[in-house]
């Protein structure tokens, strides 16, 4: 395993973690916090297959490596846009969730 | 076995961290966890020997990300009680879930081929024409160009839905919302010790993705935050969103990419192929030109859409 065997196990638990919190939390900001904690995970999985897959004098298979720099960026961009659409879900009903009958739905008032 | 002493610690932290920000009670321990999450996985990116990655991870997964999730976690999260939790047999199914996956892709992960598949040895054949030193650089800017161009498009996009979230009134202010000037908090300081010396990282960052970690997507987060630390001080009023100059800004990264892209049908083998001899210059002329679009792009995107003045 060269030496990735306990990030392994740490990236494989975070994916779950992140999944977890994506579906259990009702708050949508938490959700897109667990969002990123399985990307986190995700990269990290990349990370560990390019590890593994050190060669011709690399320390690492660089595919993997930039194919998580795209990624990064990418959900560096989806997170800016759900957190905004967040806000914009705050502002003008006052909720932060998308469940259904959300409690606070009556007792907050629209701000915008 | 002293590897072993750093590693394990590592994966727990990492691990631990995770936990925690699903554990925590209030949002801001969550947003708290979220961040320390992140630092720990920029220095398992460097464990695992990937600078490039830990550069972005500690840059844009870390810092950017973290930046734009406390803020609207300050704005939404004292006002709002929080959500009752989905009912128990939605969490329960949930966990079984989310565990079978954990457990799945740990499996397949200790189950790799020994030695792993590998393009590394591929890409060092095919690394001289392109006049590159850091084979990840190599991999994003020619042998999969097409994925960064239409990643470097993805940017552009996001910034249009941002935008559109703005109020119809708002269309056409600065991006985010107005910051009271602070003539002589430590605000102030920083944002105006900070940018000089930031700038130059930041530029530094993306020249010598050429040959050694780093590159445009780095160093051009590193110049967002030099230009919006700025705003957030109330010092420089940020552009207007129907400004042409910011909206040619954040398009000049993929508009030259795709430029250089056709050009290669006429003078080179096809779509994205450079002509011999002058892949170093064009992929130079690329990374400028990105670099500056992820600059602008991402300083809009931390910015958020166009609103009225923040209540103080």
């Amino acid at each position: 395993m060269n030496g990735t065997a306990p990030f392994a196990l740490a990236a494989a638990g975070l994916v779950g973690l992140g999944l977890y919190g994506m579906l259990a939390q009702s708050s949508v900001l938490r959700k897109v916090i667990a969002f990123n904690l399985l990307g986190i995970g995700v990269f990290l999985v990349f990370g560990i297959a390019a590890r593994r897959g050190a060669a011709a004098g690399l320390p690492a298979d660089p595919v993997p490596q930039a194919m998580v720099i795209t990624g990064l960026v990418v959900a560096f961009a989806a997170t800016a846009l759900a957190l905004v659409l967040t806000l914009r879900l705050h502002q003008t009903t006052g909720a932060v969730t998308l469940a259904e009958d959300p409690p606070t739905a009556n007792s907050a008032a629209p701000s915008e | 076995m002293t590897a072993l002493l750093l590693d394990l610690p590592l994966a727990l932290g990492l691990f631990g961290a995770g936990a925690a920000t699903l554990l925590a009670r209030s949002l801001f321990g969550a947003v708290l966890g979220f961040i320390s999450t992140g630092l720990i996985a920029t220095l398992v990116w460097v464990r695992l020997e990937a600078p490039d990655v830990a550069l972005t991870e500690a840059v844009i997964g870390a810092a950017a990300t973290s930046v734009i999730i406390l803020y609207v976690a300050s704005r939404i999260g004292n006002r709002a009680t929080p959500p009752a939790p989905p009912p128990i047999a939605q969490r329960v199914l949930a966990g079984i879930l989310s565990a079978l996956l954990a457990v799945l892709l740990a499996h397949a992960l200790f189950s790799l081929p020994e030695p792993a598949p590998s393009l590394a040895a591929p890409v060092l054949d095919n690394i001289a024409p392109t006049g590159l030193g850091n084979p990840v650089t190599a991999v994003l800017m020619a042998h999969r160009a097409i994925d960064t161009l239409l990643e470097s498009a993805v940017l552009v996009f996001a910034v249009f839905a941002i935008w559109s979230m703005a109020p119809e009134r708002r269309w056409g202010r600065a991006p985010g919302p107005a910051f009271m000037a602070e003539a002589h908090g430590p605000l102030a300081f920083l944002a105006k010790v900070l940018p000089p010396i930031g700038i130059v990282i930041g530029v530094y960052i993306a020249w010598v993705g050429a040959d050694a970690p780093g590159g445009k997507f780095q160093g051009g987060a590193v110049l967002a935050a030099m230009w919006v630390l700025p705003w957030i001080a109330g010092l420089v009023a940020p552009p207007s969103i129907s400004d042409m100059r910011l909206r040619l800004a954040i398009a000049a990264g993929p508009l030259v990419f795709l430029m250089v892209g056709l050009m290669g049908f006429a003078v080179a083998e096809g779509f994205l192929a450079y002509p011999p001899g002058y892949a170093k210059t064009l992929i130079l002329l690329i990374e400028t030109a990105m670099t500056l679009s992820v600059a602008a792009a991402m300083a809009c995107m931390i910015a958020g859409p166009p609103e009225r003045r923040a209540r103080p």
